[in-house]
């Protein structure tokens, strides 16, 4: 049996960033796999995980950096390796961390040059196999929840209303743009503080996650067609001109009553969309707070600065941190090493501490950027799609409107033929009335009753019962019996013989049919 | 008794007739419904025995009482898998007293025509109508007469061949003389022709003509058209016979038989109706006969058949929680219904849940299978329409198809160029297992190969209905 691969986590080099990809939770549960741990020593210090802890786990301490990614033949990190970095790869070696693929043609590029494979936890497709591996949800779960703290801590008021014997205390608006994971964090965070909460999403069909999490869903005054988000991977697309206009109106009006705005609303490899704009910012009260998520793409507010918090001219907090997970260091850090080590261990199929990289599954395929040599970014679409086969859902379930739609057309079309059949039908009539004698018209008309209420009523019989009916329409079929008994008086001797045979034969029918009706529907029992 | 008197009675006679045939939308009214029909006919006859114009009546009153035995012996006698000869037979003697009471109407008018005014005047009752019709309306009741035997002629030949086809007496093939439809067109047009001639005073051999003519349609038709059809041919000859009965409404000029005939001939046209549409089929194709040409060659069919035997079925119907079962025509050949019925309450005994599902035109009459069931005792309320159980089957452990084939057919909906393509089937391959009851290997009525016996869920159970089924009643704990 070959040798286990280590596996090695470096201590992050970003400024500020407190994170670490192993914890001694996770590393324990590596060595279960097969593989053997090394950490830099201090990587965990600033999540709160002690050398000391790591050993415990029996986790190798390295002492630097180069010695540990020379060590190490799996390298998993939180941020992005950094160009001093990306110089210790070598061939065969693999990274597990964010990469940021899109923005980073350079590590791509040196990674390729040096024959490393690399693993972008951010590339890790949609798909329910992969939820346990979705480090971007864990991360915007921290950050949504975070989000909120921060809010509160630069807010001026409790969250939830109160009735003091100081006198009464409204409860804090909170609005949050954008339900997606961190959207939905912070209104489950916002709501369990007692926040009245209110939650806009371009994606209507959010709104019923929205409400089950206790916050009011926004909606729009606006008529297009929106663009189912399980399309798109789960993640919102650009909205038409109009339907920003729509959502900025709403904005609008929403400000001045709010007491903290938290955006979270970003689109996959844009920047992030402006939605509270100046006016919006100026209308809303003195002591309010903005939380804006999508800072590291620009923000959604316009007065975001990146990474800092500003107070307007009229006492408005913006704050633009990017660094919510990085503050909430033991949390991030034991979510993001777990979604790691399930990465790990869907590379390790036979838990013998050797990594098979198979570029067939589509987790491993999509958030495998570099490999053996080749930049494997982008990935091909999944095989399986992302939130599947709702579209299909959607064809079987119309709108209430489409169906009312529907209804109409069909009871237009039947309208139509119906009076087509009664005009067709009535000028027929009319016309045989104009040749034929008023002896001959009475009769025709009674027929044409007849055939009508027959029609009426023959549909309503039960399909069990066509037997039976088919029976009882024989047995009173032999009414001829009526002619044959009209004509049996007459003189002539073959008009009486053939009446009289007609007279016997309807009567066996009459009697026949009746009686075995009779006898059929005695034998329909029920249970 | 006054004319009044008489009409008044068939306008009852006609709520009473209208009240029976509503009265079969459910199994619990229409058993008071078939008394509300019996009542309508009593209350006819009489009045017309009693009414003016009918002479001779204890001899109606001899051969209605002579005719009833015998209609009375039949009904008792006959077994429910008979049931669609029976009502073959007694459709064709419908058609045979409408082309006699036609006849009847024409001899009358002639004796009538060749009296003297005084004689004229002293007539009552039938004769007394005809002697005081027009030229105009004299014609108007020969093309009335001529259509009443026409179609009564039809009727009789084409449910002469019917009952034979269903009694196995006449083979169910669709056989046809050279000349297939050209035949019956050319038939139906020189009818036409002998109509004119008719009308212009040729005289009664046209008429006679014309009426074997019609014999001859009837019996070539039905015999072009093959088993499966025949729900479609029993109705679509119910739906002859009333319209004979209404066109002789006509020329007699009584206004029960028009609208009886009128109820009767709707009645027999929308189980047509529903029946081609079961069938996925249009009313000509089924009268032209055969199934219609495929537009490509045959999906091929994969896979093997694989047999199993009672034990086999035994334990998995031990092991089932729900069952439906699909009948079809194979049960009613092999009298399997009561076996069938002791399978079903043994089943639902150990608290199973047991249903049928019946196709629209499984056997050879509408509503076919439902009589038989009853007749074995199994409860109405269990046996249901394919709309009602299409949609359970993959909820449901095991489906038993006893001698059905066609419509359980997945090709219909798979395979766009297979003959019955499109027609509505009971999806049965959706149930976790599936075991078919059959004779042995071999194609349906239609000839088309049968993809369910080759699904992988499908075991195949071959026998004889009827033995198959006891087999497994004593394995079932």
């Amino acid at each position: 049996m070959p040798e286990a691969l280590i596996i090695g986590t470096p201590k992050e080099t970003l400024p500020g960033e407190a994170r670490v990809a192993m914890t001694p939770d996770s590393a324990r549960q590596l060595q279960k796999l097969g593989f053997s741990c090394a950490i830099q020593s201090g990587a965990g210090k600033a999540a709160g995980f002690s050398d000391e802890m790591y050993q415990e786990a029996g986790v190798e301490i390295v002492k630097t950096a180069p010695s540990l990614w020379k060590k190490s033949d799996i390298v998993t990190k939180v941020r992005p390796p950094e160009e001093k970095e990306l110089g210790y790869l070598t061939k065969g070696k693999t990274l597990i961390s964010f990469f940021n693929p899109a923005g980073n043609e350079a590590g791509l590029e040196a990674a390729k040059a040096k024959g490393a494979n690399v693993i972008a936890m951010e590339m890790v497709p949609r798909i329910s196999r992969a939820q346990k591996m979705d480090a971007l949800s864990s991360m915007a779960n921290i950050a949504g929840y975070r989000a909120v703290i921060e809010a509160g801590n630069n807010f001026g008021r409790f969250f939830t209303g109160q009735i003091t014997a100081a006198g009464k205390v409204p409860p804090a608006k909170v609005l949050i743009v954008g339900a997606g994971v961190a959207g939905l964090a912070a209104i489950g965070t916002s709501t369990s503080l007692g926040a009245v909460t209110y939650a806009f999403d371009v994606r209507p069909e959010v709104a019923e996650q929205v409400e089950s999490m206790g916050a009011e869903f926004v909606y729009l005054d606006f008529e297009e067609e929106q663009q189912d988000g399980s399309a798109t991977g789960g993640y919102a697309s650009v909205s038409s001109p109009e339907f920003r206009e729509a959502q900025l109106a709403k904005f609008r009006e929403l400000a001045p009553e709010m007491d903290i705005v938290i955006t979270t609303a970003l689109i996959p490899n844009r920047d992030a969309p402006k939605l509270w704009l100046e006016d919006m910012v100026k209308a809303m009260k003195p002591g309010s707070v903005i939380i804006d998520l999508a800072a590291e793409r620009g923000g959604n507010v316009e007065g975001t600065v990146k990474d800092e918090k500003v107070v307007t001219d009229n006492g408005v907090t913006i704050i633009g941190y990017t660094d919510f997970p990085s503050r909430m260091a033991t949390q991030s850090s034991n979510l993001y090493a777990t979604n790691v080590r399930h990465m790990m261990s869907d590379l390790t199929p036979e838990k013998d501490g050797q990594i098979v990289h198979n570029m067939e599954d589509d987790v491993i395929r999509g958030a495998t950027v570099a490999f053996d040599g080749e930049i494997t970014f982008p990935p091909p679409p999944p095989k399986v799609q992302a939130i599947a086969a709702k579209p299909k859902e959607k064809v079987k379930e119309p709108t209430a409107e489409e169906k009312r739609a529907a209804e109409t057309a069909a009871f237009k079309a039947q309208t139509k033929q119906q009076v087509t059949l009664l005009a067709v039908g009535g000028l027929l009539l009319l016309l045989v009335g104009l040749i034929a004698p008023a002896s001959f018209m009475q009769h025709f008309i009674v027929f044409v009753l007849a055939v009508f209420v027959g029609f009426q009523v023959i549909w309503n019989v039960s399909h069990s019962l066509h037997t039976p009916l088919m029976a009882v329409t024989n047995a009173i079929s032999s009414i001829i019996i009526l002619g044959a008994l009209m004509q049996i008086g007459s003189g002539s001797f073959l008009v009486i013989f053939l009446a009289g045979l007609s007279v016997f034969m309807a009567g066996i029918n009459i009697f026949g049919g009746f009686l075995v009706t009779r006898r059929m529907l005695a034998m329909f029992q029920k249970s | 008794m006054e004319f009044g008197f008489t009409t008044a009675a068939y306008v009852v006679a006609a709520v009473l007739f209208i009240l029976s045939l509503g009265g079969l939308s459910g199994q619990e009214s229409a058993k008071r419904a078939v008394w509300y029909g019996i009542a309508g006919m009593a209350l006819a006859v009489v009045a017309t025995l009693i009414g003016p114009g009918s002479g001779l009546w204890l001899l109606s009153v001899i051969l209605i009482a002579g005719g009833g035995i015998i209609g009375y012996i039949v009904a008792q006698r006959v077994q429910m898998t008979e049931m669609p000869q029976l009502v073959a037979a007694m459709h064709s003697l419908v058609g045979l007293a409408a082309v006699f009471v036609g006849f009847n109407a024409y001899i009358e008018l002639g004796r009538v025509l060749a009296m003297s005014p005084d004689e004229r005047a002293a007539l009552d009752g039938f004769a007394a109508i005809l002697a005081h019709k027009t030229p105009v309306e004299q014609s108007i009741l020969k093309v009335e007469v001529f259509l009443g035997v026409f179609i009564g002629a039809v009727t009789f030949t084409g449910s002469v061949i019917a009952f034979g086809k269903l009694a196995g007496k006449v083979t169910s093939k669709a056989t046809k003389l050279p000349g297939g439809h050209m035949l019956n067109a050319g038939a139906a047009i020189l009818s036409l022709i002998l109509l004119i001639a008719f009308l212009s005073g040729a005289g009664i051999w046209t008429l006679i003509l014309m009426t074997l003519l019609a014999f001859f349609i009837g019996y070539h038709l039905i015999m072009g058209i093959g088993g499966a059809d025949m729900p479609v041919v029993v109705s679509m000859l119910n739906s002859y016979s009333g319209w004979a009965a209404a066109a002789i409404g006509f020329s007699l000029g009584n206004d029960l038989l028009i609208v009886v005939g009128a109820l009767v001939g709707s009645s027999g046209a929308i189980l047509s109706y529903i029946m081609c549409k079961a069938m996925n089929r249009s009313f000509i194709s089924v009268i032209l006969g055969g199934f219609g040409n495929t537009t490509g060659p045959a999906m091929e069919v994969e896979g093997e058949q694989i047999a199993i035997d009672s034990d086999g079925v035994a334990t998995a119907l031990n092991e089932a929680d729900s069952v439906i079962i699909i009948p079809g025509y194979g049960m009613a050949v092999a009298q399997a219904q009561n076996s069938v019925s002791e399978l079903t309450r043994k089943l639902r005994s150990a608290g199973k849940e047991v249903r049928f599902a019946i196709h629209p035109v499984a056997g050879r009459l509408p509503g076919h299978m439902n009589v038989l069931l009853a007749e074995a005792k199994v409860p109405y309320d269990i046996v249901m329409e394919m709309d009602e159980i299409n949609e359970d089957f993959p909820d449901t452990d095991v489906a038993i198809v006893i001698g059905s084939n066609d419509i359980v057919n997945p090709a219909a909906q798979d395979d766009p160029n297979s003959p019955i393509a499109g027609m509505p089937v009971l999806e049965c391959w959706k149930a976790k297992q599936v075991f078919v009851l059959k004779r042995g290997q071999g194609t349906g009525y239609s000839g088309i190969e049968n993809p369910l016996f080759f699904k992988d869920n499908t075991r195949m159970y071959y026998g004889d209905a009827r033995g198959s089924v006891d087999a497994l009643l004593s394995k079932i704990d």
